[in-house]
């Protein structure tokens, strides 16, 4: 690696960011808002470490909180053998790291069953000229949807349907989880259905020739050429369905990011702002290594290992 | 290496089939008539454009013909299948598998049920080592040459034991050296297994050298068969001494006046284009001396 690439991989990088970091310091102090004024980098980072510390204190709480019910059910146990005891489970408020776990699940729950059906629906789409005729203008309608107006809609359903005594999930991680899987189908449905329709002609004659049935055709020949059209549907999919979440997530309740964001909103602390800065670079942080994982995905399902994925 | 006891092996009859186009049906083959005896390997030659794939389309099965049919042991063919297997000019091997796995395709799709596990694993291996690809049979095709990647698309084509093989411009895309060694190979293979076999090319030494008859093709539209010519050569044949031998050099004069004097394109009228014509094979390797010549020749050939 000569001088010219060693600037251009690292150093560019490097300095790009750092540029960014001095104009966002310089700038930011001087935008007074009513929650005081906004917060440069070194702040941010503050919030974060302010963040870190709540979470281990609530941590410690949570460990705490066990262990004295422990200590007093053995003592009670010790005064009479035959006495009932129980452990009650830990309410405290989730914290920014639950929260950060809760919509990386949320998120995971949506997209998963929208590759479920997009996947499939695209397969048969991409072989059927009369299947796909018959799907194009649905997708074509619900597909610039905002998840806003979807939202509404999802809330009254779930409300209306999921009703039992002892719901195994919150309503509004069904709503949110729903709300990305309506948002984030089309990408992988119309990439599917371009990569199935574009298999070689060849590959096909050959298919015809063996006379291989539908599903031997799909297994070894559909599937393989139109894993990298599938991938980069799903990595389109993945994106909006992040970018979806958290509104969702504000608008439904559901304890994630959008929450976070939405309550500290609400909340109007002078360190507001601050934490609102935080949850975006998080944001972002792992909009990005999702989207690294769905690479490292194609790289594992693809046959061709050679080949150069950005 | 012909039987007289299925005299109608193959039978292409009347076939004549229409594309549609914008501006109406466009006919591309008009009444081909063919009889192909169990064993024979048949050429058919032609100028590009002149349908002689679409012939070869129709006996797979992959086009269906608008009139007449395609008659097969006495049966009429209507769709492709493993019995009329075909091996494409381009490989058509299945990029994500291995050679093994690529003739495996086929062999589990002709023979489940009919061969166990060993037996067809033997098989594999067996029409493998038989177009001599036995010492690269894991390898993918992105891993192995342009003519080991026809030569499994051969071994795999024969591995379904077809009774009619299609080659369509098999070695089209090989360049010369390889082209000769699969000739060489494809020659063995016949003389070993006896197959029937329909050949596309447009390669007229590659149609002697190959062929006990050669079909020359008129050119489109409604193109049909021209001419047959037998090629009475001995076999085992040997490339190099062939080219000495007169029926060789009659052969070879017949189907260069064919396509050159009576259905050459429309500018071919010249008097130079029977001794351009020749060296029509050599296209792609132009003599310096003879760019002039050379050139028309490759607009005439194109």
């Amino acid at each position: 690696m000569n001088t010219r690439q060693l600037f251009q991989t690292f150093a560019a990088p490097f300095l790009g960011i750092l540029l960014f970091l001095a104009i966002w310091q310089v700038g930011a102090p001087k935008i007074v808002t009513s929650l005081g004024a906004v917060p440069g980098p070194v702040q941010v980072f503050e919030q974060f470490e302010g963040l870190l510390t709540e979470h281990q204190a609530a941590r410690q709480k949570e460990v705490d909180f066990y262990q004295r019910q422990q200590e007093r059910n053995t003592e009670t146990l010790k005064e009479d053998p035959n006495a009932e005891v129980s452990i009650r489970p830990y309410t405290g408020k989730a914290t920014f790291f639950d929260q950060i776990l809760t919509s990386i699940v949320t998120v995971m729950t949506g997209f998963v069953l929208a590759g479920f059906i997009a996947i499939p629906l695209g397969i048969v789409a991409g072989l059927s000229q009369t299947v796909y005729s018959a799907l194009n203008p649905l997708i074509q309608l619900f597909k610039p949807v905002s998840p806003l107006a979807w939202l509404p809609i999802v809330t009254m359903i779930v409300s209306a349907v999921y009703v039992t005594d002892n719901p195994a999930f919150d309503k509004s991680f069904i709503t949110s989880a729903l709300t990305v899987l309506l948002c984030c189908l089309w990408p992988t449905i119309i990439n599917t259905t371009v990569g199935v329709a574009n298999i070689s002609k060849d590959l096909q004659n050959v298919s015809k020739v063996l006379r291989l049935s539908w599903w031997t055709h799909v297994r070894k020949i559909v599937l393989p050429s139109a894993i990298p059209m599938i991938f980069t549907g799903l990595r389109l999919s993945l994106g909006i369905a992040w970018m979806v979440l958290i509104a969702a997530e504000m608008l439904a309740q559901n304890p994630g990011l959008g929450k976070f964001v939405w309550d500290e909103f609400q909340n109007g602390s002078s360190n507001s702002l601050g934490r609102i800065m935080v949850a975006v670079i998080v944001i972002g942080l792992i909009g990005f290594a999702l989207d690294r994982g769905m690479l490292f995905l194609q790289r594992h399902f693809s046959w061709d290992k050679s080949l150069a994925l950005r | 290496m012909t039987t007289s006891n299925h005299p109608d092996h193959l039978l292409i009859s009347q076939v004549s089939i229409d594309f549609p186009t914008p501006k109406g049906p466009f006919r591309a083959l008009d009444k081909v008539n063919l009889r192909i005896e169990k064993g024979e390997f048949v050429s058919i030659i032609g100028h590009s454009g002149c349908g002689k794939s679409t012939v070869l389309n129709i006996v797979a099965g992959l086009y269906q013909a608008t009139e007449g049919g395609v008659i097969l042991d006495g049966r009429e063919v209507n769709e492709p299948g493993p019995e009329r297997a075909v091996v494409f000019q381009n490989h058509s091997l299945l990029p994500w598998l291995t050679a093994y796995e690529n003739v495996e395709l086929a062999v589990k799709q002709v023979f489940k049920g009919k061969k166990s596990r060993a037996e067809m694993k033997e098989w594999i291996e067996h029409n493998l080592t038989l177009v001599h690809m036995d010492h690269a049979m894991h390898k993918r095709p992105d891993e192995i040459s342009g003519g080991m990647k026809q030569r499994v698309g051969i071994a795999r084509a024969l591995a379904m034991e077809p009774q009619v093989l299609l080659l369509d411009e098999p070695f089209g895309a090989l360049d010369a050296l390889t082209r000769a060694h699969l000739q060489d190979s494809m020659m063995e293979i016949q003389s070993t297994l006896g197959n029937t076999v329909i050949m596309i090319t447009h390669d007229v030494d590659e149609a002697v050298l190959l062929s006990d008859r050669i079909v020359m093709m008129t050119n489109g539209p409604a193109a049909t068969v021209g001419e047959i010519l037998d090629v009475n050569l001995p076999r085992p044949r040997n490339r190099v001494e062939m080219a000495e031998m007169p029926e060789y050099i009659r052969c070879r004069h017949a189907v260069l006046q064919f396509l050159y004097e009576r259905h050459g394109r429309k500018e071919a009228s010249t008097p130079k284009a029977k001794v351009a014509a020749a060296s029509a094979d050599e296209e792609s390797e132009p003599a310096k001396g003879n760019v002039v010549t050379m050139s028309k020749v490759t607009a005439k050939a194109a």
